[in-house]
């Protein structure tokens, strides 16, 4: 089948790149700052990712993504540090249990809508965080110790793995479902669609990814502490989403890529690059609120003989 | 007689959540925006009392008077620059925008002065006089003096006055208002005006009252001060004031008992509460989608 | 011919205090092709609405097939066997022609999440076949030279009639119409009517049709039911309600002598 040999081109492509960049970090081309900047993409494109299918393909706006990031980051350092697990146990776990806290948390506050579904879901993110504050085994305010195990092996393939399961799901009928709810929630359900099932669906296999991506994260730094997930951190990834265009898969990992690089280089000046993040994302409401690329992709770009948005 | 002097801590906390709640609950009734923006209205409110009494030396009721204009001031500017031409785009949008303005405001605060805290001068001499054998600050009467007169004046705006009556019709339904020759542009202005000198006037008290105010002061009494709205009814400005107060008593019962790291969690399981079992708040109607 | 497929009764539903509507009896039988007129707020897409789950009725009962389903959900009354299109066009605007049937299709794929993630031969075969059916759906309404158009962008009459497209996607029993024809000229009302008389011969349908173009609704319906301020003032069939007394005052300053 065509489409299958479309797949396989991605896995070929994907190989590829991590054999090159593997290849360049043992040479020493790419010193530690440059893997350690390369990981943080790959955990950023995770967050994107993940919360794209949610508010992008579903259209359920949810701004406490940072909270599962939360749950992944803790499960999982408390499986490698204190239950002795390897780290890619350790990571299904803290993506496992975000994966629950999402079934939990999606449940009920996924009969909202619009803005007191977004003001929930902050809510619940910020519980999160408050609940790890008040657990002395994981450190509570001081935080958690962790030994750094992420390299650029796990981030790449952890990425690789969170864009296909979202881009098969979302070109499925699963995944043109949530875009239908996206669309017309009523009309969906007059459609035969289980809207509940499917935006818990999405919320779900956003808040696994989540996990992953903190469990990446949490495994890239030394330290975790509540206060690295509040809100701020939360907005930082819907800024990810908006900005690449809210139901673009393509526009996600570009924006991810894209503004974890600006921040890198800006990491002296938070302040600036705080003003210059929301300075951007006022603009891109104000003049192209799709975000940059729309609901298009990168690759509709190429297809120029096919008229329309036909999503393959 | 502790419970009087914690239920006295609550409500002064609470009637500060409540002069927020009022700007959000009106903005929200007339163009359907959490105005994300709003906590930070209030931080400006709070240095630009604090500026006023320690470097103009100011009356602390000056002071109030001027953050009070200037926070209105800002709220139309914020309003006419980035809200206006969102009128008719998703709500989506309006609200990030809403956060971009927030986190804008924020950065830009800390980038001038950096993000160390200040602390408030003390205005209101710091004693307290027994009632019932409860302990009572002068500074809690004051909050509270403070926030009845402010809200007696907001009732009366909205009843019994002619721009009152404008940001009523626009809530209610702003094309018909438009059509009756209301200016429905210049009577948003005029919410989000009051709104903000609302928000600011809590500003100064807060610094008053809690002393210490940094830039980024704003983002959790502002949340909290719409878990208020939500909790009295998103857009019934009398919900805000009940709102504001039941949280403000909640907050500060479950510090009394000693789970003061829980507060914050407090106000969000609320919310939650509210929004999953009630989510048309405790004065609101439900209503449905039409199809 | 008489096996009755839905049954109507009593049906009434109160918004705040308000009676919308009341005491509406129908009973539709297999293959039938019923209209279901009023003047405006009559409580005609009300009684869609409590038919296809959005409403539940505050009294009543409605029996589909055997089996009651007043208040259902409504992604359930769909699958059960009764599809709709809205009287307010409500396509999926930024999905193709194609993916806006293929949505309605859902239901009737046996693919799961997993197969599909895991791209498992099951997935392949279960989306192709959605593809096959939905193109032929768009065949029999002149919609699939238009299958990669965006949904937003095709003409308004085309986008009536890939409403009923998509709801006959849905594999329905029982097909409710909410003014298909509404805002069309006569010539294309003509050729939806031809349409229409088509799918229900094709797939065995049994039809409700709301609709203000009285000769439209004279024209193909068997036997007609009206409503007035949320209550059944007539049935019977259109040379009977062309000459009640009711239905005339009803629509008085209407045209009714059509």
């Amino acid at each position: 089948m065509k489409k299958s040999k479309v797949f396989w081109g991605y896995i070929v492509l994907a190989l590829v790149i991590y054999a090159v960049v593997q290849l360049l970090i043992n040479s020493g081309t790419v010193n530690f700052y440059y893997e350690n900047m390369l990981i943080t993409i790959c955990i950023n494109i995770m967050l994107a990712v993940s919360l794209h299918l949610v508010i992008g393909i579903t259209g359920q706006f949810s701004i406490g993504h940072a909270g599962f990031m939360a749950i992944g980051a803790y499960l999982s350092a408390i499986g490698t540090m204190k239950l002795e697990m390897p780290f890619i146990t350790a990571i299904l776990l803290g993506a496992v249990v975000a994966a629950l806290a999402g079934l939990l948390v999606g449940i009920p506050s996924l009969r909202l809508k619009g803005d007191y579904l977004a003001i929930a879901t902050l809510g619940f993110a910020e519980i999160i965080r408050i609940v790890f504050l008040n657990i002395d085994y994981v450190g509570g305010a001081a935080g958690l110790q962790i030994m750094r195990q992420s390299s650029w092996g796990y981030a790449f393939f952890a990425v690789v793995i969170t864009i296909l399961v979202i881009a098969n799901f979302t070109k499925s009928r699963h995944g043109r479902a949530c875009i239908a709810i996206r669309e017309d929630e009523i009309a969906a359900d007059a459609m035969g669609i289980n809207t509940t099932y499917y935006k818990v669906v999405a919320f779900v296999i956003g808040s696994f990814f989540a996990g992953v991506a903190g469990a990446v994260y949490a495994h890239n730094f030394y330290i975790i502490q509540p206060t690295t997930f509040g809100f701020l951190k939360s907005f930082d990834i819907l800024i990810l989403v908006v900005l690449g265009g809210l139901g673009s898969l393509s526009g996600s990992v570009l924006a991810a890529i894209f503004l974890t690089v600006v921040t890198t280089y800006l990491q002296g000046f938070p302040e600036t690059r705080m003003i210059i993040y929301s300075l951007v994302l006022i603009i891109v409401m104000l003049y192209r609120p799709t975000g940059l690329l729309g609901t298009k992709e990168i690759t509709d770009v190429f297809k120029f003989g096919k008229k329309g948005g036909s999503k393959l | 007689m502790e419970w009087i002097q914690q239920l006295v801590n609550g409500v002064s906390l609470g009637s500060i959540y409540a002069l927020i709640a009022l700007g959000y609950t009106m903005v929200y009734g007339i163009i359907k925006l959490i105005n994300f923006a709003h906590g930070d209205v209030f931080m400006l409110g709070a240095f630009i009392g604090f500026y006023a009494i320690v470097r103009w030396d100011m009356h602390f009721i000056l002071a109030l008077l001027l953050a009070m204009l200037l926070c209105a001031i800002i709220g139309v500017v914020i309003e006419r620059v980035a809200y206006k031409r969102l009128r008719n785009s998703t709500r989506i949008a309006a609200l990030i925008t809403a956060i971009g303005i927030s986190l804008l405001i924020e950065y830009t605060v800390i980038f001038f002065r950096g993000a160390s805290p200040e602390a408030y001068p003390n205005v209101v001499p710091n004693k307290t006089f027994e009632i019932f054998g409860a302990q009572i600050g002068v500074q809690s009467i004051l909050i509270l003096g403070i926030s009845v007169v402010l809200m007696i004046l907001l009732q009366f705006i909205v009843h019994k006055t002619k721009i009152g009556k404008a940001m009523r019709a626009v809530s209610h339904d702003a094309d018909a208002a438009r059509l009756m020759g209301i200016n429905v542009d210049n009577t948003i202005s005029a919410t989000f005006a009051i709104g903000s000198a609302l928000a600011g006037a809590a500003g100064v008290i807060f610094g008053i009252y809690y002393t210490r105010i940094e830039p980024l002061m704003g983002v959790l009494p502002g949340l909290k001060a719409f878990v208020a709205a939500v909790l009295g009814g998103i857009g019934i400005i009398p919900g805000a004031m009940v709102g504001g107060l039941v949280l403000g008593v909640v907050e500060t019962i479950v510090s009394a008992l000693g789970y003061s790291l829980w507060r914050d969690a407090a106000a969000f399981v609320i919310l939650i509460l509210i929004l999953i079992l009630r989510p048309a708040g405790i004065f609101g109607k439900n209503t449905r989608e039409k199809v | 011919m008489s096996e009755t497929l839905l049954k109507v009764d009593n049906l009434g539903i109160t918004f705040g205090g308000l009676k919308a509507v009341q005491k509406v009896n129908m009973h539709l039988d297999r293959g039938e092709l019923i209209g279901l007129i009023g003047p405006n707020g009559a409580g005609k897409t009300t009684t869609f609405n409590m038919l296809t789950g959005v409403y539940t009725p505050t009294e009543g009962a409605i029996v589909f097939n055997g089996t009651s389903i007043a208040g259902l959900d409504p992604y359930k009354v769909t699958r059960g066997g009764i599809s709709r299109t809205f009287q307010n066009i409500r396509l999926f605007k930024e999905l193709s022609v194609l993916d806006n049937v293929k949505v309605a299709n859902h239901g009737l794929a046996k693919h799961n999440l997993l197969s599909s993630i895991f791209r498992l031969p099951t997935h392949f075969k279960g989306e192709a076949k959605m593809e096959r059916e939905s193109l032929s759906f768009l065949k029999i309404f002149g919609l699939d030279i238009y299958k990669d158009e965006l949904a937003k962008n095709l003409p308004y009459g085309m986008q009536r009639r890939l409403e009923i497209a998509r709801a006959l996607a849905a594999g329905p029993r029982l097909l409710l119409l909410d003014e298909p024809a509404a805002g069309m000229n006569p010539q294309e009302t003509r050729d939806l009517m031809e349409l229409i008389a088509f799918i229900r011969k094709e797939f065995d349908l049994t039809i409700l049709l709301i609709e203000h173009d009285m000769h439209l609704v004279m024209g193909i319906c068997e036997r007609i039911y009206v409503l007035d301020h949320g209550q059944l003032i007539a049935d019977g069939t259109p040379t009977e309600i062309r000459n009640n007394p009711k239905v005339i005052e009803a629509y008085l300053g209407e045209e009714v002598t059509e």
